[in-house]
């Protein structure tokens, strides 16, 4: 069983590396990027029975620092 | 006064913080971060700089979950010493043991040079041999550095003096310019400029020394 982790940054946090990119996006004539937030993707390979609160917790614990990130978890 | 000095993989300041404490006096031991208890005499750990865990998922973030770090966060609880410098700051924060985040360097770029920094308070065992207002002259080395923390949170550091020292200039886009900022009880320091490389003529600055030197006259004598 896979579960899928989304962190991105906070709203109101931010977020150097996706401005880098809004501008190199314009840079290369892509107009109308009006914004860019830059995240990462976690995929877990986990036992069969693992729970969406047990994923949770992980992003608590270590996964994402909800002092700047927030998470949303995808799980079949 | 007795210090422990942790080392993580990727550690790489764990040397000079040890000779920087030693020269101020300190009795030093290294300790490796696989170990799950701190030498029971030992008045301050200092978590050193480098790249714990290859800055792997974020800096800091392996480390503050490793068996040694639970030793440490119950020593802060029981009132212990902890300083934490550039990846120790971040390690810190990463444990909760001060607030906030240490985001990117607003200018992407990591930086690594001789900075202005204002000391910001004087009420603490780390700064009490500084005057408020001092420029000391202390090298930072940094990719993550950028001090964020929500307003209720700067505004709650800023009443109860505990920005320790802020950078004076806009270095890496740190909300109030912060470079450091202590707990609320004052005994755990975390900062990002390196004032271990600031303790002998040929590093081009003494400014550090007197933060050891201060630490450890402190605690010998506590």
């Amino acid at each position: 069983m896979k579960a899928r982790v989304h962190v991105m940054l906070k709203d109101g946090v931010l977020d150097p590396q996706g401005a880098a990119v809004k501008h190199a996006l314009g840079a290369l004539g892509f107009d109308g990027v009006e914004g860019v937030r830059q995240g990462k993707v976690i995929e877990l390979d986990l036992a069969d029975g693992t729970t969406e609160a047990q994923v949770g917790e992980m992003c608590e614990k270590l996964l994402a620092n909800t002092v700047i990130e927030s998470y949303r978890i995808e799980m079949p | 006064m007795k210090a422990a000095v942790i080392q993580f993989p990727g550690s790489n300041c764990d040397r000079d913080m040890a000779v920087a404490l030693r020269q101020a006096g300190a009795d030093v031991d290294v300790i490796w971060h696989k170990d799950d208890a701190l030498p029971g005499d030992v008045d301050l750990v200092a978590i050193p700089g480098g790249f714990s865990f290859g800055d792997y998922l974020r800096c800091g973030a392996i480390a503050a979950n490793s068996p040694i770090c639970r030793a440490i966060v119950a020593h802060a609880e029981r009132g212990g010493y902890v300083l934490g410098v550039c990846n120790g700051f971040q390690v810190l924060t990463e444990t909760g043991l001060l607030p906030g985040a240490l985001l990117r360097n607003a200018g992407l770029k990591f930086v690594c040079k001789t900075v202005p920094l204002r000391v910001e308070t004087t009420q603490s065992a780390f700064t009490d041999t500084y005057v408020q207002g001092d420029i000391l002259s202390v090298p930072v080395a940094h990719h993550d550095g950028n001090y964020f923390a929500d307003d209720a949170t700067l505004a709650r550091l800023q009443d109860t003096g505990r920005i320790a020292f802020s950078y004076a200039e806009h270095l890496n886009g740190s909300r109030n310019d912060i470079a450091g900022i202590l707990s609320a009880n004052g005994r755990v320091l975390g900062m990002m400029p390196h004032p271990e490389r600031a303790v002998d003529e040929a590093h081009g600055s003494t400014d550090g020394q007197r933060l050891f030197a201060g630490l450890v006259g402190q605690l010998a004598t506590a």
